[in-house]
């Protein structure tokens, strides 16, 4: 039943987004001209595309996501079952996160997380 | 307290006394689907005109007035506004790209949205894994926004989307930590089974120190996650014109738009749910008649009461605090939230195996 109402919501922000969307191309006026078509930016005409390379800072910082992220899904199913486990959780959890933030420390140490 | 299952139970066997059990599937997904848009709408609208007039307040001014009584329609005019506004298709842009990122936006918020229990039974989407399914579909929301700064052919709004997408998956660490340290003093991952926990007080309070330090994480976070200052560099309007949504017209400005206010009213109704309760009333042990008052008033009056208290607290954060760096938001997150987050997981862990809760 679940899924049926999570395919529903699905369905059902489509239609909302799409409806909308034919509601105002039907109301709206339509002009033509050949200024208007341009990119906005800041008012000047645009140099260039824009698909071009970009600062690696971003990418090293996705990159650390992915690690931290992955911890997370592997410590939900631990989260949920730590009251029946009591101390085995800890002991096993305080390994876990030992390595995690050794990792995270490399990473401060190396000067990852400066933004250069 | 009133449960909601009985009258959805109610119309639910109705429905299949009159119509073969597929019809009757099909049409009460209709009804829950129409309910939720509604909703959807009418707290967006809510939220426009609070954040107007708290922003007004803030400033010392009266905010709108001239439209309807205290400026109420004012909103109503604005939407019809976007509504006749032309939608411009950009040269040179990703024509695909650039027209499903609101969809994409929209759809993260309008499932997350969906997630939110407003009372017992009211709630659409009650999966066993809730907490990790709500961090998911909000997630989903980056996308829209990555694309539509990437696909709009236009510097600046790529500099947004990149900015904005740094930052997000940045801060969904500290938020999904500090929903890990929850679920751990809960037990269980599904919504209505935590908020049937917090009837015998709120998470807050049974879980003290460690809770309170993963309520402010998660603020922090939840205001990074909605692109709202002092987190706004996506959309900074001194730096980058409005950001990934500059080169969107009309109403596809307007998804962006009600798509950030809504997803800062689930930041706070998830705030709520977790944190304060959801719509548990306040319970103090030992005040028997305290607490049968408190349970007099109705479980969503509690949750609208918490979530648009939270809501508040963004705003007054929104209006006080100046626009931070790129460099010291990343600072700000990996520095000090993350490490902070993970030895608040163990000191909540702690607390939890020795028995240190109430």
């Amino acid at each position: 039943m679940n899924l049926v109402l999570l395919f529903t919501m699905v369905i059902a922000s489509v239609a909302f987004v799409g409806a909308a969307m034919i509601l105002t191309r039907w109301i709206s006026p339509r002009t033509f001209n050949r200024q208007k078509s341009e990119t906005y930016e800041c008012g000047v005409p645009t140099q260039g595309q824009t698909w071009i390379h970009f600062k690696a800072g971003y990418y090293l910082f996705a990159i650390l996501f992915l690690m931290f992220d992955i911890e997370a899904v592997f410590l939900f199913p631990w989260a949920t079952i730590v009251q029946e486990l009591g101390m085995k959780a800890l002991v096993g959890v305080l390994f876990f996160l030992f390595f995690l933030i050794l990792g995270l420390a490399y990473a401060w140490r190396r000067k990852a997380l400066e933004w250069k | 307290m009133f449960d909601f299952t009985s009258m959805t139970t109610a119309i639910d066997s109705y429905l299949n006394s009159v119509l073969p059990s597929s019809a009757a599937t099909l049409i009460e997904c209709a009804i829950i689907a129409v309910c939720v848009i509604v909703a959807y709408l009418v707290f967006a609208i809510i939220m426009i005109f609070m954040e107007r007039k708290v922003c007004a307040a803030f400033q010392c001014r009266l905010g709108p007035m001239r439209v309807g009584p205290w400026g109420l329609l004012q909103v109503f005019a604005d939407v019809f506004k976007m509504l006749i506004k032309e939608i411009i298709s950009i040269k040179n842009s990703d024509k695909i790209l650039y027209n499903l990122a609101p969809f994409l936006v929209l759809m993260s918020s309008i499932i997350t949205f969906s997630c939110l229990p407003f009372d017992k039974g009211l709630q659409v989407l009650d999966f066993n894994i809730g907490a990790f399914f709500i961090m998911a579909a909000s997630s989903f929301g980056i996308l829209g926004i990555l694309l539509a700064g990437w696909s709009s052919n236009n510097k600046f709004s790529m500099i947004g989307a990149v900015r904005s997408g740094g930052q997000m998956i940045s801060y969904e660490l500290s938020m999904g930590l500090s929903i890990l340290t929850l679920v751990v003093l809960s037990g269980t991952m599904q919504i209505s089974e935590i908020v049937e926990t917090q009837t015998k007080g709120w998470f807050i309070f049974t879980g003290h120190v460690p809770a309170f330090i993963a309520f402010i994480i998660y603020i922090i976070a939840g205001n990074a996650e909605t692109n709202r200052a002092p987190f706004d560099l996506p959309e900074a309007e001194s730096e980058l014109t409005a950001g990934f949504h500059t080169e969107y017209s009309g109403m596809n400005f307007g998804f962006f738009y009600v798509a950030e206010f809504m997803n800062m009213f689930i930041i706070a109704g998830i705030a709520s749910t977790l944190f304060l309760g959801g719509w548990a009333p306040l319970y103090v042990p030992g005040l028997e008649g305290f607490n049968s008052v408190m349970e007099c008033i109705p479980g969503f009056v509690w949750f609208l009461a918490k979530t648009f208290f939270v809501i508040w607290l963004l705003m007054w954060i929104r209006w006080t605090f100046p626009r931070l760096r790129i460099d010291q938001v990343l600072a700000l997150e990996w520095k000090y939230l993350v490490p902070i987050g993970l030895i608040n997981l163990l000191i909540m862990t702690i607390c939890v195996v020795m028995g240190w809760t109430f």
